[in-house]
Formats: structure tokens, C-alpha cells, sequence
């Protein structure tokens, strides 16, 4: 267990060197949230009967969105480690007694994990202070705190259990632009980063919902919102859970079957 | 001890000429070449052995010690080292190893290299005191304490070397594959390195296996000299072996290799 809390470390501690890209992500993000509250608020007030969530839920969802952007941004990618396939820099990972997709996974949560505990309390404790229904409302409930941070646990692995997929993809494509632009762009709209998903159109939604993007940020966001209730709760953790599961399979599947008939590039 | 037999490895090349009408014609039949990286490669490596292994570009010898460490899986043929088949039981194979690829790195590069020791220290669960002792040891002997606590982005290439040298014995392998370590590098360095190495099997008996095209590397390490070229083993034998195949007498070693080359048309 050591090895994979050295590692997490090493990637961490990596990840807050970089001071003024989180400073900077942080102006953007606190702008963009801004920006998609006020787009919001004049859907609102042409007609609040066809509004699918309460404006203090959108606010909180978007503001919980950006602040914890790092953790669930679908094309975050890192480019070290397509390249170290690319190049079969891979050789020396794999000359090392530890698997390597776990040794990868470890990686992925820290990287993240780095960036959003730089970005997200500045955000979290600004956005507090904004008027309702524009600012962070919070739930009074602690079994909601305690749920949306269980679902959010299981939203981020779940982020980088695909992220693992893509990752293992490339020892059978080489190349990761392809993949990488397909799924970026299309992760991103189903996972309700784009807009919140109960805007949606009923039928479309009932589909998305039921893909494995709608288990990540979908679910906690809008479970600390209180815009997710009663049994929808129970659902939505354990569709989160098997979402989670089949990817962590598939990518696991990936890796053995890539690492037997693996080719290290370059001489 | 490295016992291979009958090892046969082959990859797949495509092929295409140049040109727009070719490259059109590649999205719908893609030719491929098979390449016999290893034909029928068998040779035995004992215990505390330092063996050289030459032969011109593309002969093979990374392939062979990509295999030997575990990382890729030879198309057929048998390989044992110290009992255990190096990809079928890789990750317990590997804590008996240490592999210098001398074109690659392993040191994070934006953190100083004492950091990337200690990430290795945890991955391969070495304990404390061993740790310590063998870091003081390699800082001694590869002149460490200054460079350590430096970012490895920062090292000039020889210090670097250096330090993925040191990064690859810290778990105190037994056995130590070498590819091309002194590439690049400056007389200093070489030397350096070569002392290093010889050291290192002097006090531990580590048995090393190392690639390289710098004939002097082969002279100041390598008791036994394998030549491997187009895939085939071509010589096992020692250095004044190799040397005595060369007629009429050549002056130096690049000449007789290269005259071998000839020989054996690779």
C-alpha cells in the first residue's frame, strides 16, 4: 500500500508547483460561472414555469461545477503518459513490481486531486457569499453532506477509470488525438458539464441518464443541491457504483491484453 | 543465472513507398513485413558474469533485453533467470533486476532525483537501513551528494546518467542489464561509468549484461562478448576470441567488429 501513497505523493506534490495556473484557472473558472448563472437567470425570467430545477439548485450545481472542475473535467489528459507509450518510455514502468494500471490510476486521482484543493475553496467560500438565489445554497441535512461526498468519491474514480480506458487504448492506436477528441467532446455534453442534465429534453434525458457519464459530476452536484431525492438517491449511487466497476474491468481487461502483446517503440 | 534457449521473437513492419498515391493507397491495404528481431537465440549467463553484447543497429539486442526483463513476450523459445520466466511472472522477476535503458529516463523530471530514489525505495518495499546503506554506497561511488537534490531537468547528461544508474541498483538486483549507458556521454563520464560498473561487480558479484557500440566499453567491462547480428547469435566467446578472428591482425577494436560485421554480411 506504501508504494501507491509514495506515489500518489510524488504526483501531488508535483501538482502544486504550479501556482499561478491555479490562480489563473480559478479567475476563469469563478468568470464562467458567473457567465452560465447569468445565461441561466434570463432563461428564467422568460418563462420560470419550464425551469427543470429550482434557481438556487442551478447556482449551487454550477458553482460546485467550477470549483471542483479538476476532479471531473472528462479532457484533462495527461500528456506524459500517451507520450511514454508513444516513445516506449513505458519500458521502465514496466520494469517495476507493481502493476502498472494501478500505478496509473494512483497517479491520475493525485493529479487531480492536486489541482482541485488549490482551486475549489476560493471558489466554494466566494460563491457563498453571492446573493441567493445566486450563490451556493447549502443543505442543512449532514446525511446529505456525507452522500454527496460518498458520490462524489465515486464520481471521480469513476472519471479516471475511464480515463484509464483511454490510456490503455493507445497501446493499440499509437496515436491519441482520434480517441481522445471523440470522447472529450462527447463525455463532456453526457456528463452534464455542458449544461445540467435535467435540461435535457424528457426522452433524450432518460437515455443520457442511463450512460455511464451522467454517474460523475451529475450525481453529486445535484445530490447536494437537493434536486436528487428519495429512492432517484439510492439509484443514482448504485448506478454510479456499476458504472464504476465496468470500467475499472474494462480498463484492467485492456491492460493485460495490451501488456501480452505489447510492442516498445523505438529502439 | 540466465539461461536462454531457442528464442525466437518477430514484429510486424508496415511498409509503404513515398508519395500522396501511395499513402492513399495504404488506408485500404496496408503491407506489412514481419522482422526477425531474434531467430533461435540461445546462450547461458552465469552467476556474477559480465557479458557484452554487440551488434550494428536493429540486430536485436534491446529486443533481447526487453524480453529478459520481462517486458516483452518472445514468440517461442525458452528463457530462465534465477528460476523464474521473466513475462510470464514479471513483477516478482523484476525485484531481482536492474535495467539502465540508456535513451530513456526514469527520474521525474521537474523534482530533485533524491525524490524520485525514495518513490523507488517504496515501490520496490525496500527497508529503511538497507536503503541507507545502499544510497550512501552509490553516492560514494557514482560522486551523488551534489546532484541529488537537484531537479533531474537540470542534471547535465552525464550526471544524469549518473543518477538512472543509481535509480536502477538502489534495490540491490543481482543481476543488471545495461543498454547503451554511456551514450552520449564525455570521456569523463565513460570512464566514470565504466569504473562504476566494475566496482559494482567486484563487491556484489552482480552479474551485468551490457549493449553498446562503444568498443571501449567492451573492453574496460566484458570478459565474454556475445555478437549478435540480423537476429542470429553469430560469437560467444571472449574478448582475444574476437580479436584473433581478425586477418590480418587489426589495430583496434572498432576495426575487428567491424570487420566481424563484414564477415558475417550484417
Amino acid at each position: 500500500m506504501k508504494k501507491y501513497w509514495s506515489f500518489f505523493r510524488i504526483r501531488f506534490i508535483r501538482g502544486l508547483q504550479y501556482r499561478t495556473a491555479a490562480l489563473s484557472g480559478m479567475v476563469t473558472q469563478f468568470v464562467w460561472g458567473s457567465m452560465e448563472i447569468l445565461l441561466f437567470r434570463a432563461f428564467y425570467q422568460a418563462a420560470p414555469e419550464n425551469f427543470p430545477m429550482t434557481f438556487e439548485a442551478l447556482s449551487t450545481y454550477v458553482w460546485l461545477q467550477q470549483a471542483f472542475l479538476a476532479l471531473y473535467m472528462v479532457w484533462f489528459w495527461e500528456s506524459e503518459l500517451f507520450n511514454s507509450v508513444a516513445t516506449g518510455d513505458v519500458a521502465y514502468e514496466l520494469c517495476r513490481p507493481v502493476r502498472l494500471y494501478d500505478m496509473w490510476f494512483v497517479r491520475g486521482l493525485a493529479v487531480r486531486l492536486s489541482k482541485a484543493v488549490l482551486r475549489c475553496m476560493p471558489i466554494l467560500v466566494f460563491s457563498w457569499f453571492l446573493p441567493a438565489p445566486y450563490g451556493l445554497t447549502l443543505p442543512g441535512d449532514v446525511k446529505i453532506w456525507a452522500i454527496t461526498i460518498l458520490s462524489m468519491t465515486l464520481g471521480l474514480l469513476l472519471i479516471v477509470a475511464f480515463n484509464m480506458i483511454v490510456y490503455m487504448s493507445v497501446f493499440y492506436t499509437v496515436s491519441p488525438q482520434g480517441i481522445k477528441l471523440f470522447v472529450t467532446s462527447l463525455a463532456e455534453f453526457l456528463s452534464g458539464s455542458v449544461i445540467p442534465l435535467p435540461f435535457l429534453p424528457n426522452h433524450v434525458r432518460a437515455i443520457v441518464e442511463l450512460l455511464p457519464f451522467a454517474s460523475a459530476q451529475n450525481v453529486p452536484f445535484r445530490i447536494f443541491a437537493g434536486d436528487i431525492t428519495g429512492p432517484d438517491l439510492t439509484i443514482s449511487i448504485l448506478k454510479q457504483t456499476f458504472w464504476l466497476f465496468a470500467f475499472v474491468l474494462i480498463g484492467r481487461f485492456l491492460e493485460k491484453r495490451a501488456l501480452k502483446r505489447v510492442v516498445i517503440q523505438g529502439g | 543465472m540466465i539461461q536462454v534457449e531457442h528464442m525466437n521473437k518477430t514484429f510486424k513492419v508496415t511498409r509503404r513507398s513515398a508519395g500522396f498515391s501511395n499513402a492513399v493507397k495504404a488506408l485500404f491495404h496496408k503491407e506489412t513485413d514481419t522482422v526477425h528481431a531474434l531467430s533461435d537465440i540461445s546462450f547461458s549467463i552465469g552467476d556474477g558474469e559480465m557479458v557484452g553484447y554487440i551488434g550494428p543497429n536493429g540486430a536485436g539486442k534491446s529486443s533481447t533485453i526487453k524480453i529478459l526483463s520481462g517486458i516483452l513476450t518472445p514468440d517461442n523459445g525458452t528463457c530462465l533467470i534465477n528460476g523464474r520466466i521473466p513475462w510470464k511472472d514479471r513483477r516478482e522477476h523484476v525485484k531481482d533486476i536492474g535495467v539502465v535503458f540508456g535513451q530513456r529516463t526514469q527520474l521525474w523530471w521537474d523534482v530533485p532525483v533524491i525524490d524520485s530514489f525514495e518513490l523507488l525505495r517504496d515501490i520496490y518495499e525496500i527497508p529503511r537501513h538497507q536503503y541507507l546503506t545502499t544510497l550512501e554506497e552509490l553516492t560514494d561511488l557514482l560522486a551523488l551528494e551534489e546532484i541529488i537534490k537537484t531537479p533531474a531537468r537540470q542534471l547535465s547528461l552525464g550526471q544524469r546518467m549518473r543518477c538512472e544508474i543509481a535509480a536502477s541498483l538502489l534495490h540491490t538486483p543481482k543481476i543488471l542489464f545495461l543498454d547503451e549507458p554511456t551514450i552520449g556521454l564525455d570521456a569523463v563520464s565513460k570512464l566514470a561509468v565504466r569504473d562504476f560498473i566494475r566496482k559494482l561487480n567486484r563487491i556484489h558479484k552482480t552479474t551485468v549484461l551490457l549493449t553498446t557500440h562503444d568498443m571501449q566499453d567492451i573492453d574496460a567491462l566484458a570478459d565474454r562478448v556475445l555478437l549478435i547480428g540480423k537476429g542470429r547469435l553469430l560469437l560467444d566467446g571472449t574478448l582475444s576470441d574476437l580479436k584473433s578472428r581478425c586477418e590480418p591482425p587489426c589495430a583496434t577494436l572498432d576495426e575487428i567488429v567491424a570487420s566481424l560485421y563484414r564477415e558475417f554480411q550484417i
